[in-house]
């Protein structure tokens, strides 16, 4: 993976798959505490206390098409490579949390990416499930989230090319613009 | 700041359009790999590339969505198009060119891109 928005990306397909109905992205970022932590938290099937411990193990998969399970062992490693933490919280029928943190200005933290992409692929490949995205920069945020479009577009599907275009720039828009105001 | 306002527009301007799409018959299916391997090998740019085409040239009746690892994951990204009474068509090795080469000749023009399936790659 070369950006963390990938790794995003691939650990959200994991809450899709789990049939979740919302699916909570997070990313903070922190210059004063030195700190950047991702958190996909999802409303899905959750795992068992047996899963759990087993699927930070690249050889560990529930799959049936293939021996091997990359997704979670890749965010882990990228998190651990820059001296910061990952954790898996979950219980059956309530769902799963994932959270990851970076040293932010460690130089084997990949960069976050284009998470615009990474959110507008989630809306657009699984229309019926509903995204939050926050984005923290220091102090202040904003967020994504698709109930609140949904409302706005009265039936207008939210997989249409022009809406995905509106959610890109809005999250695009509002990152950078937070990311200005602090310097 | 983008405003909701902005969103308040577009969907004023969409549902004007509604209604002139046709029903699903004839529906051409394209389906992009997004697991691990597939993303790690450019799923994702691909996928934004065949939706960016195809809004482009207002084609109707595509639908681009995703799907897991299909067990070819040296082959990745891996984009298989669907239509209704044709053989399915998997096309391997995808960039956003090809993607775009793909909706040219295939989507718009029925002729599959050889060069780029899995049996010219496979050879």
């Amino acid at each position: 993976m070369q950006e963390l928005s990938l790794n995003v990306l691939d650990i959200a397909q994991n809450s899709v798959r789990a049939k979740a109905g919302l699916i909570e992205i997070a990313v903070e970022e922190d210059c004063k505490r030195d700190s950047l932590i991702i958190t996909v938290k999802d409303d899905g099937c959750g795992m068992t206390q047996e899963q759990v411990q087993r699927v930070t193990d690249p050889f560990f998969t529930t799959r049936t098409t293939r021996k091997v399970g990359l997704g979670v062992p890749l965010l882990k490693m990228a998190a651990e490579m820059t001296g910061g933490s990952f954790s898996i919280r979950s219980a059956v029928g309530e769902g799963t949390t994932v959270t990851a943190s970076f040293a932010r200005s460690h130089i084997d933290r990949m960069p976050l990416g284009d998470m615009a992409a990474t959110i507008c692929s989630l809306i657009q490949c699984n229309p019926d499930i509903d995204f939050v995205y926050t984005y923290r920069y220091g102090e202040q945020s904003f967020a994504a989230d698709t109930r609140q479009f949904r409302q706005v577009l009265e039936g207008v599907p939210l997989s249409e090319p022009e809406v995905l275009g509106y959610i890109g720039d809005f999250i695009r828009e509002n990152t950078a613009e937070l990311q200005t105001n602090q310097g | 700041m983008k405003s909701l306002a902005e969103l308040q527009a577009l969907r004023d301007k969409m549902k004007n359009n509604m209604g002139i799409r046709s029903d699903d018959t004839g529906n051409i299916r394209v389906v992009v790999g997004m697991a691990t391997c597939g993303i790690a090998a450019g799923a994702r740019p691909v996928l934004q590339a065949f939706t960016e085409e195809v809004a482009k040239r207002n084609l109707q009746n595509i639908t681009i969505t995703q799907t897991g690892c299909i067990g070819i994951c040296q082959y990745e990204p891996v984009v298989e198009v669907m239509e209704p009474g044709k053989e399915k068509v998997t096309y391997v090795k995808m960039t956003p060119e090809k993607a775009v080469k793909v909706v040219l000749e295939h989507l718009v023009n029925g002729n599959v891109v050889a060069e780029y399936t899995i049996g010219a790659a496979a050879k």
